[in-house]
């Protein structure tokens, strides 16, 4: 079968995939979780509780402030001992609600059984109104509030939805666990969005490094109307929003627009397994899968369910009985993850992996000088041109870096990667896009 | 304590250093074939042509720029046997250190060093010596192949030496050249690097199976060369002009190979190196078929150099979710 890809760039990526046949286990409740109250792009959530409430599993804790916002739920049952600023996984202070865990209580709204629900009832609103109730945000990483992505504006048409399978980060493999595991839930979850975007058409996309995913979701998508699986070649960033879009149906998004301005749709499987269980089961976004992994400083490297709040140490403690080996800690992927300044730091409803490198992999390549190899420009998915970049950054030439594009850098990392000078190129471009921002205001 | 960085955390394998590691193994086939088929004359310039590229840089960066010298990167290396490869078996020693002075201190590291120079440092070396010592830069030690000890050179005229210097009533006659067998293993008068065009392909193919180059400069560099001379050819019919035999002979491969491919001195977008190197064959075919000097390859790859940042900042490639200016 012909695999789709992007014409543009691109790396073909060693991804150390080393947990794809682990199943994901439960990860068991700490003693305390800290959960932030900003999980997502936009403002932070209004807090609802104050210090000494008893909370259940699903209790809201903040109220979303406005549209580009999220509510946020607890994770466990307990009581609330704490509300403070504590250092998240970016090195930021960011405002945390303390749980001290006790036993494990639902709120009775949630429907734990474990029988897969299909049939669909609700309407396109319902819909909606049910997923910004359960506080759905991108899983993938971006935390762009998914309830907005669900809703078509006036003047806009979408006609694809595409289910991003893709995961095409180094070390991950929550996303490949949770379409084995929960295929069929996945594909209810992409008819529940079809109802609500009023569209006949989900595209589950798949990269060919998954055939055990890619198998199960062709078998369970036969038995669905309007949603299909197509593989795509295995290569970084197959899973960035525009390089899918374009591997899929051909289509570019323009400069400076977003997908529905060629009629797509983009959401993560992660993300649509949630909204399966929020509009189905009722069940708000408290817990998700985490890749818990590392080549060289993780002894035990498993799938974890994970509730919010959990903090890294709790997972780290599990795949690892030498911890004093790790010499960086990394939320995410090896290619686009923050790396962390403590373990203690909270795992988010964006987590999607903890990378344990040892002190040796932490260690950063001296620089040296450019040889002009092109390497960087060749790989860019964009079509940029990161030495380029670097210079304009160097010379304080803003007019040129506008010239240069460097608003439309996904920040994939690949040039940085790929350099074998070890020039940090990605570091230049994230610092050219602050100072056109910083002009723009 | 926990190490900070911002992402990407990992890195490929390939480092400078084995970009050129690469381009030296690439470079092997060449080099054996040279040192097989003009012994220990070859030898000789090889070694102190690579010994004195090596040490000028370390001086220059030790004593001159108090830095840490750059020799680690093998790149001195590179430049020392692409400078070899573009002299006659049995060069003295003392002008091939001249060389390396001209292609190290004044090309490569008054520019600033790697990645800085605008020319490539083992051309500008080669034609600074060719220019300033035309005697020496054409006495050609005749092959003889595996007699390796014998130092009592023959010297002769090369394939294009020959070719160049006929009489106007000789363009009819069929001269005494090499078999095309000879001239495609490398048994033949020229440098040392350039006689051998397999061997030169096989540093090709190594270096597009390495990933170091793509096939574009050399392709469309050579094409565009045996596109003029056949034309050339067809129009005149003199032997001279055969293409075949301007393609196996001189430092056509080489340089387009080794010498046009290198990543400093060529364009750095896919349309830019295309255009360098259509170029490059053009020049090529007027020096050598109109020009005085027999051989044109490296004042053809000079002069495109000059134009590589005018290359860079006219054919940028295209940006995602935009359409070509």
């Amino acid at each position: 079968m012909e695999l789709k890809t992007f014409p543009m760039g691109g790396i073909h990526l060693d991804k150390h995939k080393i947990t794809s046949d682990k199943p994901i286990i439960e990860a068991g409740l700490p003693e305390i979780v800290y959960i932030p109250i900003k999980q997502h792009i936009g403002a932070p959530s209004k807090i609802k509780v104050q210090k000494g409430d008893k909370v259940k599993v699903g209790t809201l804790l903040a109220d979303a402030d406005g549209i580009v916002s999220a509510d946020v739920h607890s994770s466990v049952s307990g009581e609330v001992i704490k509300i403070d600023d504590i250092v998240d996984a970016d090195a930021y202070l960011s405002t945390m609600v303390v749980i001290k865990v006790e036993g494990d209580e639902f709120e009775p709204t949630i429907d734990q059984s474990p029988e897969i629900k299909k049939e669909i009832t609700f309407s396109a609103e319902e819909i909606v109104k049910k997923i910004r109730e359960s506080g759905i945000v991108g899983m993938g990483g971006a935390g762009y509030p998914t309830p907005i992505k669900a809703t078509i504006l006036e003047g806009k048409r979408v006609n694809t939805l595409i289910v991003n399978g893709i995961e095409c980060e180094a070390f991950l493999t929550a996303d490949d666990r949770l379409m084995v595991e929960r295929a069929e839930e996945i594909v209810i979850g992409a008819k529940i969005l079809n109802k609500a975007l009023g569209i006949q058409n989900a595209i589950i996309a798949i990269d060919e490094n998954k055939p055990h995913a890619i198998e199960i979701m062709k078998k369970i998508t036969r038995k669905y109307v309007g949603v299909n699986v197509r593989v795509c070649e295995s290569k970084y960033p197959q899973g960035a929003e525009k390089q899918l879009i374009k591997a899929i149906t051909g289509r570019e998004v323009p400069s400076g627009k977003l997908p529905i301005d060629v009629h797509c749709i983009v959401q993560n499987v992660g993300t649509v397994h949630a909204i399966y269980e929020a509009v189905q089961k009722n069940k708000p976004l408290f817990e998700r899968i985490i890749t818990v992994t590392g080549d060289n400083a993780a002894e035990n490297p498993q799938n974890f369910r994970a509730r919010i709040g959990t903090p890294a140490s709790f997972l780290i403690k599990q795949v690892t009985t030498h911890p004093e080996n790790i010499g960086k800690v990394i939320f995410g992927g090896g290619m686009m993850g923050v790396s962390a300044v403590n373990m203690d730091a909270p795992v988010t409803k964006l987590t999607s992996g903890i990378l344990l490198l040892n002190d040796e992999d932490a260690t950063k390549p001296p620089e040296t000088a450019c040889i002009r190899c092109a390497r960087c420009a060749d790989s860019c998915p964009m079509g940029l041109r990161p030495f380029a970049i670097a210079i304009a950054i160097r010379n304080h030439d803003n007019k040129e870096l506008k010239q240069l594009h460097i608003m439309d850098c996904i920040e994939c990392g690949t040039c940085s990667f790929i350099c074998p000078a070890r020039i940090p190129l990605l570091d230049y471009c994230k610092l050219g896009k602050m100072e056109i921002r910083k002009q723009k205001k | 304590m926990l190490k900070l960085s911002t992402a990407p955390h990992l890195n490929t394998p390939t480092t400078t250093k084995g970009i050129m590691l690469d381009v030296i193994i690439a470079l092997m086939p060449a080099l054996i074939v040279g040192l097989l088929v003009f012994g220990m004359g070859a030898l000789q310039v090889v070694i102190t042509s690579v010994a004195g590229c090596v040490l000028f840089e370390y001086i220059i960066c030790h004593y001159f720029l108090k830095s840490n010298p750059t020799t680690g990167d093998l790149s001195a290396i590179v430049t020392g046997l692409l400078l070899a490869f573009n002299l006659p078996s049995g060069f003295p020693i003392g002008l091939t250190l001249i060389g390396c002075f001209v292609a190290i201190v004044i090309a490569k590291m008054a520019f600033g060093g790697i990645g800085k120079n605008i020319f490539n440092p083992a051309l500008v070396g080669r034609v600074f010596l060719f220019i300033s010592f035309p005697v020496q830069m054409t006495t050609w030690p005749k092959p003889q192949a595996f007699n390796f000890m014998n130092t009592d050179m023959e010297t002769g005229a090369t394939t294009l030496g020959i070719l160049k210097h006929l009489k106007a009533d000789e363009f009819a006659q069929i001269p005494e050249l090499p078999s095309y067998l000879n001239m495609f293993i490398g048994n033949v008068g020229g440098c040392i690097g350039e006689v051998s065009a397999l061997a030169i392909l096989l540093g090709f193919v190594y270096m597009l199976y390495r990933r170091i180059i793509s096939w574009h400069i050399p392709v469309y560099y050579v094409g565009t060369f045996m596109l003029l001379c056949s034309i050339h050819w067809l129009l005149t019919g003199e032997i001279r002009h055969e293409p075949l035999i301007h393609l196996l002979s001189g430092g056509l491969m080489l340089g387009a190979v080794f010498m046009a491919t290198d990543y400093t001195t060529s364009p750095m977008s896919k349309n830019g190196r295309i255009v360098y190197a259509i170029g490059c064959g053009i020049l090529t075919y007027v020096i050598r078929f109109y020009g005085i000097y027999p051989e044109g390859v490296s004042f053809a790859i000079l002069i495109m150099n000059a134009f590589v940042p005018l290359i860079d900042s006219t054919f940028i490639p295209r940006v995602f979710g935009t359409r070509r200016k």
